[in-house]
């Protein structure tokens, strides 16, 4: 047997923009088994229950994690208008639609300037993230925030997009779609950056399957798994396909994210053409009482909410499930084999969100 | 050679200004929604405490005898349900962040003397005129009273 050592990687690491730890046991430069640990910044936000009532809940459901923000706090409010009845008005449903979208595509913008500076190439890291910065700029003109934009309320939402601010919405994603078509070439073409993708941590379907990998890590692997298909807020009125791919490996991963952001677009100039006119929240009474359990389609994969209510203002219990929890298992089995060279980029490759998975 | 379509983008990054801000030496400029920090209209609050219960982090405070209002903006997400929760509607979202400071502090509020001579003369008037009811109220009663013994 060929002398093994383990070497501990992260939790603070110059590729990790994540705080999670890995050791690694390598007999010379291969990975043969990776042992994660995380709980570094748990932060106990589900036990907050006890002491702030369901809607201040939403605004702690929001700060979960900031890149996947909206999503956790619509994922929340879902949960609890499930509870207690509460019908949605169409326009909020749009709204709800159009921002989460807006969200996936500047956390995938952010995924792709991560993985860019993964394999050392700077001058597209920037690229990605300053075509980030147009989304960010919508997002604030629309919401009032940047990343956490306090939107959603148990019932609807608070703010309305203008036809104005609709109208920018609209030119951002065409100017958006126009920068992008011109940095996917190097992405996908590229002969170093596709050498450093092809063939890298492959997980196969079956894999994926057994090891209940979420989102785009699970689709590059051929799953065709997509909580949107479940037709929550207004995605069961737009017109969509599941991306998927059979490779299985890094440049799958890539290629399935990309094609997201094109299909995020796509969503939002339906929403945005179909907006409807009406209300924007639903008028809510009384206290939740009884339980749910919503499932949404988070930028990097499906996110379980559970929420129980007793009847009194504060909950008896509010979990979240985190794509990047279902993915990590996915990640160790990925990593077997690999180079040591590639584990960052390959841990890059979940899409990892440690603060979500910790909570 | 797909690198070869990118070295024009890169190169033309050469001759175009930053895409950011050179704050501070530039302003910047913020959308009109952004959520900067919390504001308050401080004449207009009623010290009801609603935006103290509405707070998810209690970084607010109100008494209301002393008509003050405090907010420790180093506590404070600016979520802003506290403006949505005031009944009286003096709160308010404003954009610009606040300013790094050197100590935590929290910043308090007081109404100004004209608001709190308008509230004082308000509450003396109410206090007169429930004096004044329930003075009648007794007069009634013990002319009501003597009417019975009479009779
Ligand atoms: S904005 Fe939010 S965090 Fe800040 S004082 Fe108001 S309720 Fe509290
Ligand atoms: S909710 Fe409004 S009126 Fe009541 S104490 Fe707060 S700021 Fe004053």
């Amino acid at each position: 047997m060929k002398k093994r050592s383990i070497v501990p990687y992260g939790p603070q690491h110059p590729v990790l923009p994540e705080p999670i730890h890995l050791d690694l046991v390598i007999e010379d430069e291969k990975i043969v088994e990776a042992i994660p640990s995380i709980g570094f910044i748990h932060r106990g936000l589900e036990s907050l229950t006890q002491k702030r009532d369901f809607n201040q809940m939403v605004y702690v459901a929001e700060r979960v994690c900031g890149i996947c923000s909206f999503g956790h706090g619509f994922g929340y409010c879902e949960a609890v208008e499930d509870i207690m009845d509460v019908e949605v008005p169409d326009r909020a449903k749009y709204l709800r639609t159009i921002w989460f979208e807006l969200s996936r595509m500047h956390s995938h913008f952010l995924w792709l300037g991560l993985l860019a500076d993964g394999f050392g190439f700077e001058n597209l890291f920037y690229q990605c993230w300053r075509i980030r910065e147009k989304i960010l700029d919508v997002l604030e003109l629309t919401t009032g925030g940047r990343v956490i934009f306090s939107v959603n309320k148990i019932g609807g939402v608070m703010k309305d997009i203008t036809p104005e601010m609709a109208g920018a919405v609209l030119d951002m994603i065409h100017s958006v779609k126009k920068e992008l078509d011109r940095i996917v070439p190097t992405f996908m073409e590229d002969y170093s950056v596709v050498s450093r993708l092809k063939g890298v941590g492959v997980l196969t379907k079956q894999q994926a399957h057994d090891l209940g990998c979420a989102g785009p890590f699970a689709r590059a692997s051929g799953i065709k798994t997509d909580m949107r298909k479940l037709g929550y807020a207004a995605y069961g009125d737009l017109d969509f396909d599941i991306i998927t791919s059979d490779d299985g490996d890094s440049y799958a991963r890539c290629y399935v994210r990309i094609n997201e952001i094109y299909q995020s677009i796509n969503i939002i100039r339906q929403a945005v053409e179909k907006l409807p006119e009406g209300e924007l929240a639903a008028a809510v009474k009384g206290n939740p009482k009884g339980e749910s359990f919503v499932r949404i389609e988070q930028p990097r994969g499906e996110a379980i909410y559970y929420v129980s209510g007793n009847g009194s203002p504060h909950l008896d219990r509010m979990r979240v499930r985190t794509p990047t929890f279902a993915n990590l298992a996915g990640l160790c089995e990925t990593l077997k084999g690999a180079d040591y060279a590639d584990v960052g980029l390959l841990i890059l490759t979940i899409d990892p969100c440690i603060s979500c998975t910790e909570r | 050679m797909a690198v070869m379509k990118f070295i024009p983008e890169a190169l033309k990054n050469l001759f175009k200004p930053p895409v950011t801000t050179s704050y501070p030496f530039e302003p910047a400029e913020y959308p009109e929604r952004s959520r900067g920090h919390i504001g308050i209209d401080i004449d207009d609050c009623i010290g009801c405490g609603m935006c103290v219960r509405a707070c998810p982090l209690g970084a607010l405070k109100v008494d209301k005898n002393a008509g003050t209002w405090e907010i420790d903006r180093f506590d404070c997400v600016v979520c802003g349900y506290c403006a949505e929760k005031c009944p009286k509607k003096c709160l308010h979202v404003i954009p610009g962040y606040q300013t790094p400071e050197g100590e935590k502090a929290s910043a308090l509020y007081k109404k100004s003397e004209e608001a709190l001579r308008l509230e004082a003369e308000k509450k003396a008037e109410a206090a007169r005129k429930a004096a004044e009811a329930k003075a009648a109220m007794e007069a009634k009663k013990k002319a009501e009273e003597a009417a019975k013994t009479e009779a």
